[in-house]
């Protein structure tokens, strides 16, 4: 896949060591001329300097022929544009947009970027994942937001512990795709897999359930 | 008419100071409470301090329920967010952004927003202007000509 990051800051940074590791093509475009150099003796000249916003920029990118773009600047307008650019003026099958402010998730959804990361709202939930309300940590929006997917640490007083997975009653249309138990190991959800302590569940849900999702894999009470 | 003006530099400090003297409610938003020194000292609308592409910002600055809203700083990218939060989010009637970029001001365009380019407004007039000028120079050109002949 040939893949546009927006922003070499360190996200865009790892980012694109990983898909380069990966066997795809990526191009970084940084506005900062010692960012983008210091990027290009680590990873090769896969940097372009130039500001992502301007159509100019974009078009000199190959941004007619990319299969994804990723706008990850700390400045939420930016990466806005960045996406609505490369929706409206390129016809890139898909955008991904990191967003700052968690309150412009909601925005976002409704000017109509595909896929949302809230990376400040995501470090919050991890760590108010460590005080004792356990809520479901966001993960990504699909579906222009009709659908996300969250992780959840079930608490060891969750009466989901020692149950299989067929007998979790969850709200419609909401699916449990992965469970990862304390030492990392993945799997992928059976009937009769069983919740065990620890466990992290990631599942996919729509943001009007989200509660009660959250409530049918933490309660303790039934 | 009730209208949020976002950027109070020389541009919307001086459609606020006109809005404002002929009798309509302004609100001016801009993230640095030194850019209100554009203002005249008789002006006579609301000053907030806050950002523009700010949900709470420009609730702060009273958006629901505003006739219309106006961006008019020199960021492109922060005109069109605050914008589009305008439109399809607080769902104010009239919205208006300064794009500077000619390609992005056509996309938004296109898509919906009432757009003004700065630049191409600026160029045409420096281009009639210059043609303007062109002609009379051309007109002086000749008569000094005739002068010299007698």
């Amino acid at each position: 896949m040939y893949i546009i990051i927006v922003g070499g800051g360190k996200i865009g940074y790892f980012l694109a060591r990983q898909l380069l590791h990966d066997q795809h093509e990526v191009l970084i475009i940084e506005q900062n001329q010692d960012k983008s150099a210091q990027i290009a003796e680590d990873l090769g000249e896969i940097v372009m300097v130039g500001d992502g916003c301007e159509a100019s920029t974009l078009e000199r990118a190959g941004m007619a022929r990319t299969d994804m773009v990723i706008a990850l600047t700390a400045d939420d307008e930016d990466n806005l544009v960045v996406c609505q650019v490369a929706k409206h003026k390129f016809n890139v099958p898909h955008t991904i947009s990191r967003i700052n402010n968690p309150d412009n998730e909601r925005i976002f959804k409704m000017l109509g970027i595909d896929a949302t990361i809230s990376s400040t709202g995501i470090i919050l939930a991890h760590i108010e994942q460590e005080l004792p309300t356990h809520p479901l940590i966001p993960l990504l929006t699909l579906k222009g937001g009709a659908l996300e997917i969250v992780e959840i640490k079930v608490p060891p007083e969750s009466r989901i512990i020692g149950q299989p997975i067929k007998s979790l009653l969850l709200p419609q249309r909401s699916l449990i795709i992965l469970v990862i138990s304390p030492d990392g190991q993945a799997r992928l959800p059976a009937p009769d897999t069983i919740i065990q302590t620890g466990d992290e569940v990631v599942a996919v849900t729509m943001p009007e359930t989200e509660e009660s999702l959250r409530s049918a894999l933490a309660s303790s009470g039934f | 008419m009730r209208v949020i003006i976002m950027g109070c530099g020389r541009r919307g400090a001086a459609l606020a100071t006109m809005l404002d003297a002929e009798g309509h409610n302004v609100t001016v938003l801009d993230v640095d409470a030194a850019a209100f020194s554009f203002l005249p000292d008789n002006f006579g609308g609301t000053e907030i301090v806050g950002n523009g592409t700010d949900e709470l910002s420009l609730r702060r600055a009273g958006i629901e329920g505003v006739d219309a809203f106006v961006s008019t700083t020199r960021g492109d990218n922060r005109n069109v967010m605050a914008a589009q939060m305008a439109k399809h989010v607080f769902r104010v009637p009239r919205v208006i952004t300064l794009v500077h970029d000619p390609i992005r001001e056509e996309m938004y365009h296109s898509l919906g927003l009432r757009t003004v380019s700065p630049t191409k407004i600026v160029a045409s007039a420096l281009r009639d202007v210059l043609l303007a000028e062109q002609e009379t120079a051309g007109g002086e050109e000749q008569q000094e000509t005739k002068v010299s002949e007698v």
